[in-house]
């Protein structure tokens, strides 16, 4: 049939392949005391992304990376790494907007217990967010939708976006030295109740917030701004809830 | 019944390295439809959620434009409009008496995700704001209606996080990262009924027993038989996979959705919200082609429609770019402001992925593999079916996984959502009624034989032949032969295909060895699954010689009321490996459930 070539997108085949090298850093508890450096190559194309580059290892080299990933574009928050240094989404990140003339260094976010190469225990971070009491609570019982004006519903508008990544949590330097602390996820979680018009407990939350390992432990040093994939600014919602604190209320 | 929800998460007991677990109701999956089933489950019966992913990882996060339903907002409307456009939507295929459940109990549904937090767009007096969407019309099809309730281009996150958050509140037990790989069917009375689940625990390589008194299945798609996708890596039809191999049918699996407008050569979606608040698809000469194919509602056109025009355009040399192999969503007449406010991780995409910037310069877009239509068969009480009318007691499915039939040969966009919350509300809510009277059934001693046996051959696999290349070369036939457009030779030649991928796929390699985070052999099952319902997509769609909603077949381009007004339900019958799909597969058909509206021409 005659539609085979046809359908073939234009933008891969004509453009340049690239070589880049991928250093990731692996960890095989059967057989690792240490997390160890290895060193890959690749062949990209310019719209290729960290991930693809990490697939392409998995998948032709070396079948026993491992690393989560499901959407690929972003929103499902599996992949998120450290890649040259800073936590990003390895679905997010095109190739060609890093420096490939050096290679590019992989590994996993930092803070959370290391399970194998790129891969860390999520439950501590899961724990955090449950602590929170990250949902609606409304005595209300409505026939109809609870009315909400758009102002409202825009105030707490950039907390939604939250995909649960870490990519804050685990860039936040206090969160590295102490596991205990909140982090700048579970926060944005509460603040996106805090100040939800129709929600009735903030107070308790604002409560748990004020606890030694709360809204106080926050250095603002901005990590988790730059680290955040959906463009959440997650230090001013930081510093948002701990005006709430001090003021006792949203 | 447990009178408390059991809140543990720890086996009953262990033997021989095997953790058993007993709970009254077993969820499989943990997307929209599995936590909206467990929110119903949770309240009233000990319940467990096994999914292969964290549940907030599900694809139901990837949704954008809306869930409809027609609560009348913002202009007349009711849900008997939104019944008849679904069926119509569907080219008749639809099961009328559940899309007329569908359409009534949405205005609930919304309601229910309002009064649970989810953070609508509002109107100017504070209501559900709502906007078009393909083939939602008010009247019966005069005019484009704004029906679709939604939360910016994110609707889907905010309905998987708001389902997540509210299974938190209820302290429901989630088994996240547990691979469910059999369920396990026992005879009782001369009836099949489900006696639980094996699960793989990715983190340790462990398995799990899952003994259950009801089973739901909310496993998602199987976009990944496709290259060309919206769906995640993930989606790899795992639990539809697992029902056809108990020899249960699936039905329609000829009909996949191939949404309009992912971004070309990626697959990644653009919502059809972009055409609800205004987007134009245009072709090489700039063209809104749209207007010629459907006059009355251009580019709100349901999504197998549109899909076939910008194919149309691009066969007959008006596709856009330097190898006229694409077309263009065009949103620049938007105002950056509406686009921001209303549009904007779809904006963000193309501008990260292909670098364009839509508030000046056309997106480039085709066709992506989006959506299975088919599925396992269940009824309006979301109960699987054994055969045309058979149910299986104690056995559930919702979502993607299933066939009610509401979306029959073509869904309309929002309507994916509704579904996952409609029925799997009903899922949840008939599982807990099941459970109150039914027994456990007994596990037989062997319960987890099959999976180990599953799994130690997989991870033992030496042989020469790469998954990745296997399921590069099953995804590249399925693009090829398999999309759009079909006809018996490019589905001959797929089915050849896959033979043959069948028999390489007994000498596949797996290097990682190992038991703990084993992606490796992850993949090499999933392309199993995979390699399984590609045959029978495409064995259902060489049976159906006629074009209807998503399935049309060039060489019988008409639809075929007298002939092919009836479900396909397929069944496995023999072995699987057997070279020739018709040794194993035996098609049959089902009856269409026709209440008010006999089947018209569909024009829009």
């Amino acid at each position: 049939m005659s539609t085979v070539l046809e359908e073939r997108p234009a933008a891969a085949d004509a453009i340049q392949k690239f070589t880049a090298t991928m250093m990731i850093r692996r960890f095989d508890p059967d057989t690792d005391t240490e997390p160890r450096w290895q060193e890959f190559s690749v062949e990209m194309l310019p719209t290729d992304r960290v991930l693809d580059a990490l697939h392409q290892i998995k998948w032709e080299q070396d079948g026993s990376l491992t690393f989560r990933r499901s959407c690929a574009h972003g929103v499902c928050g599996s992949d998120a790494m450290r890649i040259n240094g800073r936590n990003r989404l390895a679905c997010k990140t095109l190739m060609k907007d890093l420096d490939i003339s050096k290679p590019v260094y992989v590994e996993a976010i930092k803070g959370l217990p290391l399970e194998k190469d790129l891969v860390v225990d999520m439950e501590p971070f899961f724990a955090s967010y449950r602590e929170v009491q990250p949902f609606l609570q409304s005595s209300s019982k409505p026939d109809k939708e609870r009315l909400q004006s758009a102002e409202q519903r825009a105030r707490f508008d950039d907390t939604t976006k939250c995909i649960l990544c870490a990519a804050c949590t685990s860039s936040c330097p206090v969160f590295w030295t102490d596991g205990q602390y909140f982090g700048p996820a579970a926060i944005v979680n509460a603040h996106r109740f805090i100040f939800d018009s129709r929600d009735e407990a903030s107070e308790v939350r604002l409560d748990i917030l004020n606890d030694k390992e709360g809204v106080w432990r926050c250095r603002t040093t901005f990590n988790c701004t730059e680290a955040c994939p959906r463009g959440i600014q997650v230090t001013q919602a930081i510093a948002e809830v701990k005006a709430a604190v001090l003021r006792g209320h949203a | 019944m447990s009178d408390i929800p059991d809140s543990s998460t720890a086996p009953t007991r262990t033997v021989d390295g095997i953790h058993y677990h007993q709970h009254d109701i077993v969820i499989v999956g943990a997307g929209g439809a599995g936590m909206r089933a467990a929110i119903q489950a949770g309240a009233g019966a000990s319940t467990a959620v096994i999914s292969k992913l964290y549940p907030t990882r599900s694809h139901t996060g990837a949704a954008q434009g809306g869930m409809a339903a027609a609560l009348a907002n913002v202009e007349d409307d009711n849900w008997e409009w939104h019944t008849f456009d679904t069926v119509k939507g569907g080219d008749y295929l639809v099961d009328q008496d559940a899309a007329e459940i569908l359409a009534k109990e949405a205005i609930t549904a919304v309601l229910e995700l309002e009064n649970m937090g989810l953070p609508f767009n509002r109107t100017p007096e504070g209501k559900i704001d709502q906007r078009r969407f393909g083939g939602h019309t008010s009247e019966h099809g005069k005019a484009p209606v704004r029906r679709a309730c939604y939360a910016a281009d994110r609707t889907g996150h905010m309905i998987l996080q708001t389902l997540f958050q509210n299974c938190v509140k209820l302290g429901i037990n989630f088994f996240n990262e547990f691979y469910v790989l059999d369920l396990i069917m026992t005879e009782v009375d001369g009836e099949k009924r489900p006696a639980g689940v094996v699960a793989y625990e990715l983190s340790t390589g462990e398995l799990h027993v899952f003994q259950g008194k009801a089973v739901i299945f909310a496993t998602g798609g199987f976009g990944k038989i496709y290259k060309t996708t919206s769906n995640a890596h993930t989606l790899t039809g795992d639990g539809v996979g697992i029902i056809w191999r108990k020899g249960l049918p699936l039905e329609d699996m000829e009909f996949f959705q191939f949404h309009p407008t992912g971004l070309a050569g990626l697959g990644i979606l653009l919502s059809e919200a972009a055409r609800g608040e205004g987007a134009i698809l245009r072709n090489s000469e700039g063209e809104r082609f749209m207007e010629r194919y459907a006059p009355t509602i251009k580019d709100l056109a349901p999504r197998d429609i549109i899909a076939r025009c910008m194919r149309t355009e691009i066969r007959e040399g008006r596709g856009a770019g330097p190898n006229k192999d694409y077309l263009y969503l065009d949103i620049t007449h938007l105002s950056p402001e509406v686009i921001d406010a209303k549009l904007p991780d779809i904006t963000e995409f193309a501008r990260t992925y292909l670098g364009v910037e839509p508030y000046t310069e056309p997106v480039p877009v085709l066709p992506t593999a989006h959506y299975a239509m088919g599925g396992i068969p269940t009824n309006v009480k979301a109960e699987v079916l054994a055969d045309n009318t058979t149910v299986v007691p104690g056995l559930y499915a919702a979502g993607e996984c299933a066939c009610v039939s509401v979306h029959g040969s073509n869904r309309l966009g929002t309507n994916s959502l509704l579904d996952i919350n409609v029925f799997g509300k009903r899922a949840g809510d008939n599982a807990v009624e099941y459970v109150k009277t039914a027994d456990f059934v007994p596990l037989p001693d062997d319960a987890a034989d099959f999976v180990k046996g599953l799994i130690d051959q997989v991870r033992g696999a030496t042989g020469t032949e790469r998954i990745a290349t296997l399921r590069k070369e099953l995804q590249d036939s399925m693009d090829d032969n398999a999309q759009v457009f079909r006809t018996e030779e490019t589905l001959t030649a797929v089915t050849e295909k896959i033979e043959e991928l069948r028999e390489r796929f007994l000498n596949i390699s797996v290097q990682d060895k190992g038991k703990r985070f084993n992606t490796d052999l992850l993949e090499a099952i999933e392309l199993g699954f995979l390699l399984d319902l590609a045959e029978v997509v495409v064995y259902s769609a060489l049976s159906r010689q006629e074009s209807r909603g998503g399935h049309f077949r060039e060489d019988f381009p008409k639809r075929d009321d007298e002939k092919w007004l009836v479900h396909t339900m397929a069944y496995l019958t023999g072995d699987a490996h057997s070279a020739d799909a018709g040794d194993h597969i035996k098609l049959d058909t089902k009856p269409v459930v026709i209440t008010n509206y006999q089947p018209m021409e569909r024009k829009y």
